[in-house]
């Protein structure tokens, strides 16, 4: 059956449940018991992902993504012969209609896995409901270091790194290859993230490179509009590096706004989620400055463990939807090939008979599984071991937009904060010694 | 209609709900939800009959679910919990009120969204402590001193929200016959004459604030009791709109509209997002536009509309 | 330089900015005002006209763009795409708010309110989630070096310039429109009291059919000034709303002049925040309304209305 024949029949079966909610017909499917016996015809996964608001910048081009890597697995045979169905749904409208969603798909739509999500609010709503219901949760997206620091769970599991390391990576990088600084300011977005971002970023600095002093905190609205004060700012102070850990529309806007008044040719950027507007901004980004991608996300990752599934992979997103992938689509990949690799290694280990939800949630744990780039591994504590790439732009005439030079692959285990610490104490004790262990930068094939 | 009638439409609609979150074990949070909702929309009813709209009651729904999120690690008790939160919601409400009730049409509508606007803010701005737009989880809380599993805490918190429907129903219904409810309605036509009866106007609407801003409290802090996760963005103008929104979808005339209202409302929500994730927005909008255009009364106008054609017939 | 002389310096930059800022915030705001003064309906799909005349103006300047067009066509083409937009989507919205004039005014609100839902769903299917921009009118009219101690900081010609020129423009050529011309004339008839005009022989449909389109326009030309230096993306038109209506009502009633006072002190007020106080930043346009209201119940410019007995 085709995607959207699929999709026509589970829109049949709603619009069936829509009419029989008068009749109550729904009633009675409602309350059956889920049978756990054999193979089940189909392995339904329950997918949150913002489709509307500002996120959905990610959130689109991550359903993008899981629909090719699950229609490639489907035409593949599946799971163990057991195809797949995803279901999405909106995160745009707020944690309690995403709890809403999430409760209903586990307990209607019978969903045997569910990704979520890409707001932190979200992951931390549904992680304690996952395991109240015993459902299978993969955090595909959401970066916040606090779920698995805070709490255990048996059921829920982080399919990728978290903000920790995906701060510590670009500013390590920064401390060993681009040394020579005395003056830093910031321009985050005001919420969590931009705080939490700039407070690790100042801990680490203040940790390996004493006395570097601070010109300007600017914390400008979520989504603002025009940052032309926050430039002028900059541009008056002079700060030798500038961070801005934003993303989506704000970070396009502002490097926009700074390329237009030169501020990009006086200050060095580190922009830790740079990857994501690379192909957007195009040449208003200059080369030198310093990139991150949450994770070793990059089309043209100078390692992958298997560079002829990349290259497909990177092929046909393109085909399919006109740009390359960023790294939402990654993040989405490491989930579905988790999923994948879970039930591959339940099935082994009950000698071939299908796993039930808590066999299935077992297997995630010290998990080793594929991603597009290189492999990933979950920890006991369910945060995920990911590798951190961090390169500089450099202009290339095969591309309208600048790539990534001097590329340096840290691995998971050195930037991400051991189990049972508290990220930021950890972050406090940070020695000297781990820039010496800085990995060389490499220039990839372009 | 009759207060038999409307004891008996009170009962049945109270069954009907129990009866389909049983038989549909996730509609059970969306009901609690809903109704909770249908409480802070029975405050704006409240305005409404004075002919003001206030678009930013939000704010007293997240500012008791807030209450609930930081003092449920202290006093893990739901029946102390519920009445605190309404509580603090009221005494702001009192405090804002004494200063919006000056105010009427536009400036009433827009300063309360600009103080719904600035909490927000301000759940935001104080990451510290609000841990802002990640928001703050709800502990475990008992209920009348017991521990219950969380199945059993769900029904309880449905049954809860039921019996304060019922409650505040019951007791707006009386309001609005009153003389309290009477002058609510002079203050929209002509306000001026009941100042020359010597009724101070001011404080027939201030009384309705903070009565709306004490329901709209125990709706929030359902809400952050079922949801067990609050987040700032309980306070954003679209959820205050969307108070508005279920006004008038379920329609003003009566105080069944709000809740039939917010059961639509989120109903029609959920099934337009399962339908098609990506453009629920145009769905609900359209409903909305259809309601209007075509029912002004709202659900209940149509119901009713119904039930008369029908004894007609 | 002494503490005194380099603030002094960093309030002249922030006077610049401020000064811009405020340009764009009055162009936000005067479409609605405008619409609010004759109607009396708060319109909250201005924010979706907003979003809808950035993505008009950035397709039609890349499309200019595209086919081999001199760039300067992209300047103009910011006002005939906010025009287009204005003529399509006013006339049939301000249609939908007449049918149900007769009824309560938060009917009218509520239909705007399904207006903007709609349109949100309506702007991601024909453009997508994906930041657009089209910049080639910051990029044409380049940049120009403002002295600032020995150093030089560099300000866009269209932020200094051409944002506040469309501004001032706009503000004197409605102010002109409205005082001088018979259909300015006629609108403010109507903005006073739509009974005593129609009673004067004015037809106050075409009237308010007028305004509501340059209502329109004048949110999608808002939108358009944007475009070329910010990425458009969904949710913009929610965030826009919330500031507009905060001007609106910090005005008064339809005032083209407060709407202009207003935008300048949010304007002002924010760029110095940015220097000053960066953590208040996001709540001065809120500070500002509830400090002018507190002291003028009406608004800036409040007309005072005779009480109905």
């Amino acid at each position: 059956m085709s995607t959207k024949d699929e999709m026509r029949s589970d829109i049949l079966t709603r619009r069936a449940a829509l009419a029989a909610l008068g009749v109550g017909a729904l009633a009675l499917s409602g309350r059956r018991v889920q049978a756990q016996a054999g193979k089940p015809d189909e392995i339904k996964v329950g997918i949150a992902t913002y489709l509307s608001g500002p996120a959905s910048v990610f959130g689109v081009p991550a359903r993008q993504a899981a629909e090719l890597l699950i229609e490639e697995l489907n035409a593949a045979g599946g799971i163990a012969g057991v195809k797949l169905r995803p279901i999405f749904f909106d995160e745009g409208p707020g944690v309690d209609h995403f709890v809403a969603e999430y409760r209903r798909l586990v307990q209607s739509e019978k969903v045997d896995l569910m990704f979520a999500a890409i707001s932190s609010a979200d992951c931390l709503a549904c992680a304690p409901i996952a395991e109240e219901m015993k459902r299978p949760t993969l955090l595909w997206d959401c970066s916040t270091q606090r779920i698995f620091e805070e709490a255990h769970y048996d059921y829920v599991f982080r399919t990728i790194g978290n903000s920790t390391p995906e701060v510590l990576a670009p500013v390590l990088y920064l401390l060993k290859y681009k040394p020579n600084f005395s003056t830093v300011a910031v321009v985050n977005q005001d919420y969590v993230w931009g705080r939490d971002s700039w407070t690790m970023f100042k801990t680490i600095v203040e940790r390996l490179k004493p006395g570097v002093r601070v010109v300007a905190e600017m914390f400008p609205r979520f989504g603002a509009t025009d940052y032309s004060s926050e430039v002028t700012r900059l541009l008056a102070t002079k700060p030798d590096v500038v961070f801005n850990a934003s993303w989506g529309g704000d970070l396009d806007t502002f490097i926009r706004q700074a390329a237009d008044r030169k501020l990009l040719e006086r200050s060095l950027f580190v922009l830790p989620l740079g990857e994501s507007s690379l192909e957007r901004v195009g040449k208003s980004l200059p080369p030198g400055h310093i990139i991150g991608a949450r994770g070793d996300h990059w089309f043209l990752h100078p390692s992958p463990e298997d560079a002829k599934r990349l290259a497909a992979f990177t092929e046909n997103f393109r085909k399919r939807t006109g740009v390359y992938p960023i790294y939402p689509c990654f993040h989405m990949a490491q989930a579905v090939f988790a999923m994948k690799a879970a039930y591959e290694k339940a099935l082994v280990t009950k000698g071939g008979v299908w796993p039930t939800d808590a066999e299935l949630a077992a297997a995630f744990k010290g998990l080793q599984f594929p991603s597009l780039t290189s492999p990933v591994k979950i920890r006991e504590d369910g945060q995920g071991l990911a590798n951190m790439l961090v390169g500089t732009t450099v202009a290339d005439p095969k591309y309208s937009f600048p790539i990534l030079a001097d590329m340096v692959v840290f691995p998971g285990e050195m930037v991400t904060t051991p189990v049972g610490k508290s990220s930021f104490e950890w972050l406090k004790t940070l020695e000297p010694d781990i820039l010496s262990r800085v990995p060389q930068p490499v220039t990839s094939r372009g | 209609m009759s207060r038999y009638a409307d004891l008996v439409l009170t009962l049945l609609a109270a069954a009907f709900v129990l009866a389909l979150s049983w038989a549909v074990p996730w509609l059970r949070f969306v009901m609690t939800i809903a109704i909770a909702k249908g409480l802070a929309v029975l405050g704006i009813l409240l305005l409404l009959r004075a002919g003001q709209v206030s678009f930013g009651h939000a704010l007293y729904l997240s500012l008791a679910a807030y209450v609930v999120a930081f003092m449920a690690a202290r006093i893990p008790e739901v029946l102390l919990l519920l009445p605190l939160a309404a509580v603090v919601a009221a005494s702001i409400g009192l405090l804002v009120g004494l200063f919006v009730s000056r105010y009427r049409a536009i400036f009433f509508g827009m300063l309360n969204l600009a103080l719904s606007m600035v909490f927000y803010s301000m759940l935001d701005k104080f990451y510290e402590v609000t841990r802002g737009g990640d928001g703050i989880r709800v502990p475990v809380t008992s209920f009348a001193g017991v521990v219950l599993s969380p199945d059993q805490q769900s029904w309880a918190l449905l049954i809860l929200a039921l019996v304060l429907a019922v409650g505040f129903g019951a007791f707006v219904r009386l309001y609005l016959l009153s003389p309290m409810g009477s002058a609510l309605s002079a203050l929209k036509t002509r306000e001026a004459r009941l100042e020359f009866m010597g009724i101070p106007a001011r404080r027939i609407l201030l009384s309705a604030y903070v009565l709306s801003a004490f329901m709209a409290g125990c709706g929030g802090a359902l809400i952050a009791l079922s949801t067990r996760h609050v987040t700032p963005a309980l306070a954003y103008w679209t959820a205050s709109g969307e108070l508005v929104f279920i006004a008038i979808l379920g329609g003003a005339g009566s105080v069944f509209g709000p809740f039939l209202g917010a059961l639509a409302y989120e109903l029609t929500r959920t099934y337009a997002a399962a339908l098609v994730a990506d453009a629920w927005q145009m769905i609900l909008g359209t409903v909305l536009l259809v309601v209007i255009l075509f029912a002004p009364g709202g659900l209940w106008g149509i119901g009713r509309a119904l039930v008369v054609r029908g004894r007609q017939a | 330089m002494g503490w005194l002389g380099d603030n002094g310096m960093l309030l002249g930059l922030a006077m610049l900015d401020g000064l811009s800022y405020a340009a764009a915030v009055f162009m936000v705001a005067v479409g609605l005002n405008l619409v609010f003064g004759v109607m009396h309906v708060l319109n909250v799909a201005h924010g979706s006209l907003y979003a809808i005349g950035g993505y008009a103006a950035a397709s039609l300047s890349l499309f200019l763009i595209a086919r081999g067009m001199p760039p300067w066509l992209s300047i103009p083409s910011l006002v005939v795409s906010s025009a287009i937009v204005g003529a399509i989507l006013g006339p049939p919205i301000e249609r939908l708010l007449r049918s149900v004039s007769g009824q309560e005014e938060v009917l009218q609100l509520l239909v705007t309110f399904a207006l903007f839902m709609i349109l949100e769903d309506l702007q991601k299917l024909v453009w997508g989630v994906q930041p657009v921009v089209s910049d080639a009118p910051v990029k044409l009219l380049g940049t120009i070096d403002v002295p600032f101690g020995r150093d030089a900081i560099p300000f866009t010609s269209y932020q200094l310039f051409l944002l506040p020129g469309v501004a001032l423009v706009t503000l004197i050529g409605l102010a002109w429109f409205l005082r001088r011309t018979l259909a300015g004339r006629m609108i403010v008839a109507v903005t006073v009291d739509r009974e005593a005009a129609r009673a004067m022989g004015i037809n106050a449909g075409k009237v308010m059919l007028l305004t509501f389109t340059a209502g329109a326009a004048l949110a999608a030309l808002g939108g358009a000034l944007a475009s070329p230096t910010t990425s458009l993306v969904p949710g913009i038109g929610a965030s826009t709303i919330v500031l507009s209506f905060a001007v609106v009502a910090t005005a008064g009633l339809g005032q083209i002049e407060g709407a202009a006072l207003t935008a300048l002190m949010i304007g002002l007020g924010r760029s110095l925040a940015v220097y000053f106080a960066p953590e208040f930043e996001v709540v001065v346009p809120y500070f500002i309304m509830v400090s002018v209201l507190l002291v003028r119940p009406q608004g800036l410019f409040a007309v005072p209305e005779t009480r109905r007995i």
